[in-house]
């Protein structure tokens, strides 16, 4: 097919138009607005017709690659499939077309999805009371540090100030405790991938506010000793903050507030199947057991008398967003939970860790796996196994999109030098992963035989590696930048 | 192997701080250009401001990496090179030929606690 | 078996003998029995794809779709269909964020193009990959403020609405940044209020355009106090409006925000809609959350890549200056493709109209001698009314109607609001009923 990098503003065609509007029967009023109100500046938006734009966005379209293209092995993303009827569901009027501020009377059905949601995941993670203003992940460590944080100083504890993160973590933990105002207190990692549990110990004090941890880990492994964690914060006086990003390993398998955890977060665009959208819309609920319950961000929903009301909680950290969060998103989770049903549920832990492992133990001749131990539903390689023709992760990456794979997550985490982070979930068949599995070893050899062509992957792609040093060295970041460094 | 040059002093931040009086260039090692690839951003402090002993006066940008600037020693910035704001990749080229900042330092006997150029030597090995 | 699950007896069969285990039990070995589900989980059970279409649409019908005439945040204006076939292509909807980007050319470059008609809106120079909503780009503007300038305090105007006002107290409570408000004065920030509250301690001031009663401010006056102690203009913006008003540029804006919702995002309950944050070159690094540059492919093609991450939390970590790890692309290319079908001619045209609207639904309620404008400034697409007549009960005889009436700011006053959908017939049947009462 033809290549095609035009910008919309390029295909601009004075007096073209892509819209429709009522006639104008205004024709007694105009805008009086004051010259010095108004707008004198020309305002270079494209002009452009509805057959243009289609072609236009359908012609970068087939530039992107989707979980309908191909696998989608990104580690710690869970990239499943995004079903269709949640699609279907999400737009039907009733919910399209509300308005977020419309009496409770009229929104019964919205509020019954969040309420009924909200009943699900309290049964699927053993947490009591859930809130879905959270718009991502992030937003929802956030949201869980400030219950945190409210809950200390409402006791007038106001001494802690720190929370404990592994080094293993993703960079999102600490960076929102910081948001949050706390202080990151790091704990190291054991040989076999697990929390240093005596190091924990060692930084354990008055001051510590609680600890996010994210189980299983960013390895993928399994924090057998999590509950001697949890019971040392509690016993310390802290706080356990579960981070969900990798909830899908143990969805229907095990509950998170048995584990001793008190707030966590949920990613439904990973768990529960919403499509990622190429960096979101997401969102984020934050779960929290009953004694937190009233610190909840305002306003949660609740049932009384058979009608769903909004509530502002007792002792809420106050509104963190808008409305009430990212609502469509919810009835797609709502819409996939349902369509799973509690015959299915445990399924989803079984088949992504199956997969996963199947995964790890048929590659590990080829690719350096540094802890030889069972994973959940993801897995970390420190590159190939031979490394002396010099190919990278980034290489095998990069020859993956060639043959018509979504790269893992590379270089996260951190612990190793080479990460290679692959994460199957539940929805890929044998075939596929047999598939995959090829294609890795044949990379594998392809790196030892003729190491140039690895290095210099992707080949066959709509553009090869990019300058990434002059995007940033001289920024171009809209339209009219183009040209600003000739 | 990543280059140390004699007669300066060495952060373990791996800055480097060279002396004259009580004024001191500082700037970044071979060995921190060499870990950060590709600079593309020098996050520069302002003439005037005052920085104690290990503050961060600024941060060094790559691609995929970025490294917060530490104070060797406490003082105040009297000379920032402006050179950098075009041509970041200067640290890259010649990391000691290039400073980031000129100070004048508070307390010379600050300069104890730092490495000379067989110890950072021993450091980076 | 199960449609999202493919995994056939023979699949399990042979992985299991390539684990050389027995049974997928063993691979949780590691996980606390107290910890484990026993016995049946209390879900519903699994219902067929009839069955939630059956179960979600008798849901759905207990909302009620209504003719708006209430804003106050969130926009009812047209959207055009093809929005909806374009966002809905699998490869924009089920994509991740960008990290490849030799497969995500598509993602990056609308970004991009989001990038250029958001700074082209606002006047501003440099815009990252766009926020979850308005409210939070407003908390996340505050924080650019104060770190940049190392200054922990910033005022807010009593005229930005307690929606956007609520989230951002909450996000500086927890970073122990104080907030102090700025009154108003008959519908707009008030000067000597301001005067009287800044000093070299103070990070910026957030002020809205239109504000919370609908008012175009003209803020220069604003910025220059401000800018005097050396803080921020942050501007928080209905971009809607930005179709004739002047840009927040030119009255001086550090920091623009707003939400990309009234850019033909369906209402949705309240989300997911699309925050904005725009800026001037000199705080180019200080931007949060992701950002898209133009460079080229070793071949010379051009192409698309995230850049500036530096800035980012996945590298910066606690240092970063924001958590935020997303953006809202979707909702970005749902604000891009509406502004290309619109485009330079709709999109003022759309504001043009919705003005008119506005306008028109105001002197046909004052000629009732029931309604009168409560503050006599410039005003949009809303504005507030006062009445004798109850709020609650204007707003209940509408509802009969099927339509929602305006916010209710008290007892006796009214924010409504019109819009481009509108036609003359619709806005005089309201007056009607309101003007029956």
């Amino acid at each position: 097919m033809k290549y095609y990098d035009k910008l919309i503003f390029e295909l601009s065609n004075e007096g073209s138009i892509g819209y429709s509007l009522p006639k104008d029967d205004f024709s007694d009023i105009s805008v009086d607005l004051d010259s010095s109100l108004l707008r004198n500046d020309t305002l270079d938006l494209p002009q452009v017709s509805e057959l243009t734009v289609l072609r236009h966005y359908t012609n970068l379209s087939h530039k992107n690659f989707g979980v309908e293209t191909g696998f989608y092995p990104l580690g710690s993303c869970t990239m499943k499939y995004n079903p269709k009827i949640n699609e279907y569901v999400a737009s039907f009027r009733g919910f399209r077309r509300i308005h977020p501020l419309s009496d409770e009377s009229l929104v019964q059905g919205s509020l019954q999805i969040y309420y009924e949601m909200e009943q699900m995941l309290s049964e699927l993670t053993g947490l009591d009371a859930f809130t879905f203003s959270p718009f991502a992940g992030a937003h929802g460590e956030l949201v869980g540090l400030m219950i945190m944080k409210q809950y200390h100083l409402l006791r007038n504890d106001t001494k802690r100030t720190k929370v404990i993160v592994p080094t293993s973590a993703h960079g999102t933990n600490p960076a929102s405790a910081a948001v949050c105002g706390f202080d990151i207190i790091e704990v190291p990692s054991l040989d076999n991938g697990r929390v240093d549990v005596k190091a924990l110990k060692e930084v354990l004090s008055d001051e510590v506010a609680g600890m996010m941890l994210t189980n299983p880990n960013t390895l993928g492994l399994f924090e057998n000793e999590i509950e001697e964690i949890s019971k040392l914060i509690h016993d310390a006086g802290g706080l356990m903050y579960y981070d969900g990003a990798n909830l899908n390993a143990l969805l229907g398998y095990a509950k998170i507030g048995n584990m001793g955890f008190d707030i966590m977060h949920i990613n439904l665009h990973k768990t529960f199947s919403t499509p990622h959208g190429g960096g979101g819309p997401g969102s984020g609920p934050v779960g929290v057991k009953a004694f937190l319950k009233d610190y909840l961000p305002a306003p949660i929903v609740d049932k009384v008398n058979d009608k769903y009301v909004f509530k502002t909680p007792s002792h809420s950290i106050g509104r963190i967003s808008g409305f009430y969060g990212n609502f469509l998103v919810v009835v797609k989770a709502y819409t996939y939970l349902l369509s799973l049903g509690k015959e299915n549920i445990k399924n989803v832990a079984y088949y992504s860790v199956l997969n996963a492992n199947y995964i790890k133990e048929s590659l590990k001749d080829e690719y350096e796996l540094p802890i030889d131990d069972v994973c959940m539903h993801e897995f970390v390689f420190d590159g190939l196994k031979d490394k002396s023709t010099g190919v990278k992760t980034l290489d095998v990456a990069k020859r993956l999109l060639d043959y018509g794979y979504h790269a893992p997550t590379i270089y996260f985490p951190l612990l190793f030098e080479q990460s290679i982070m692959i994460e199957p979930t539940e929805v890929e068949n044998k075939e596929t992963i047999d598939d995959f599995i090829k294609v890795m070893k044949q990379i594998a050899k392809e790196a030892i035989e003729d190491p140039e062509l690895v290095k210099g992957a992707p080949h066959h792609t709509p553009i090869r590696r990019i300058d990434e040093v002059k995007a940033a060295k001289k920024p171009v970041l809209k339209f009219k930048d183009i040209g600003k460094y000739d | 192997m990543s280059k140390v040059v004699e007669g300066l002093y060495y952060a373990k931040t791996h800055e480097w701080l060279k002396v004259e009086g009580d004024v001191a260039l500082i700037g970044i090692t071979d060995y921190a250009q060499d870990s950060l690839g590709d600079v593309v951003f020098v996050d520069l402090p302002s003439v005037g401001d005052s920085f104690d002993k290990e503050d961060s006066f600024g941060a060094v940008e790559s691609v995929k990496a970025a490294s917060d600037l530490m104070m060797p020693v406490g003082g105040e910035v009297i000379e920032v090179n402006e050179e950098l704001n075009d041509a970041p990749e200067l640290l890259n080229e010649d990391p000691y030929a290039n400073f980031i900042i000129k100070i004048k330092v508070n307390d010379l006997d600050e300069l104890n606690d730092l490495l000379d150029a067989k110890a950072y030597e021993e450091l980076t090995k | 078996m199960h449609r999202y699950l493919p995994h056939s007896r023979k699949d399990i069969k042979e992985m299991l003998d390539t684990l050389q285990i027995d049974n997928i039990e063993e691979l949780f070995n590691y996980v606390p029995d107290d910890a484990r589900i026993k016995g049946e989980i209390n879900l519903p059970n699994m219902l067929s794809e009839c069955e939630l279409i059956d179960h979600l649409s008798s849901i759905a019908s207990k909302n009620k779709e209504l003719k708006v005439f209430r804003g106050d945040g969130a926009y009812d204006h047209y959207a055009p269909v093809v929005i909806d076939t374009l966002i809905s292509r699998q490869e924009f909807l089920t994509s991740y964020t960008p990290y490849q980007p030799e497969i995500a050319q598509g993602t990056l470059q609308y970004i991009f193009e989001y990038q250029s008609m958001i700074c082209e809106l606002t006047g501003m120079d440099i815009t990252n990959a766009s926020m979850y909503d308005g409210p939070t780009s407003a908390a996340e503007a505050m924080f650019v403020a104060t770190s940049s300038l190392r200054r922990k305090k910033i005022l807010v105007s009593n005229t930005v609405a307690n929606r956007i006002k609520d989230v951002v107290y909450t996000y500086a409570k927890f970073r122990d940044i104080e907030v102090e408000e700025v009154s108003d004065d008959n519908g707009l920030t008030s000067i000597d209020d301001l005067k009287s509250k800044l000093n070299k301690d103070i990070a910026g001031i957030l002020v809205q355009n239109p504000n919370k009663y609908g008012v175009i401010e003209e803020y220069s006056e604003v910025a220059n106090l401000v800018h005097e102690v050396g803080g921020y203009l942050i501007d928080y913006v209905d971009p809607h409006t930005l179709s004739l008003v002047k840009t927040p540029a030119s009255m001086g804006a550090d920091i623009v925000v707003g939400d990309g919702q009234s850019l033909g995002i369906p209402l949705s309950f309240g989300g997911p809609y699309v925050g904005f944050m725009a800026v001037g070159q000199k705080l180019m690094r200080k931007l949060p959350g992701r950002i898209v540059g133009m460079s080229n492919d070793l071949e010379g093609k051009r192409a698309f890549v995230l850049t500036l991450q530096a800035r980012e939390q996945h590298i910066r970590r606690e240092k970063a200056n924001s958590n935020i790890c997303s953006n809202q692309s979707l909702m970005a290319l749902y604000v891009t493709i509406y502004l290309s079908l619109l485009g330079k001619k709709g999109f003022k045209e759309v504001g043009t109209r919705s003005y008119k609207a506005a306008h028109y639904l105001l002197k046909k309620l004052e000629e009732t001698n029931k309604f009168k404008l409560k503050y006599d400034l410039p005003f949009f697409n809303e504005f507030v009314v006062t009445t004798k007549v109850d709020v609650d009960l204007l707003n209940k005889e509408l509802l009969n109607h099927n339509i929602l009436g305006g916010s209710k700011i008290s007892s006796n006053e009214w924010l409504l609001c019109a819009n481009e959908k509108m036609t003359k017939k619709d806005i005089d049947d309201f007056v009607k009923i309101v003007g029956g009462l």
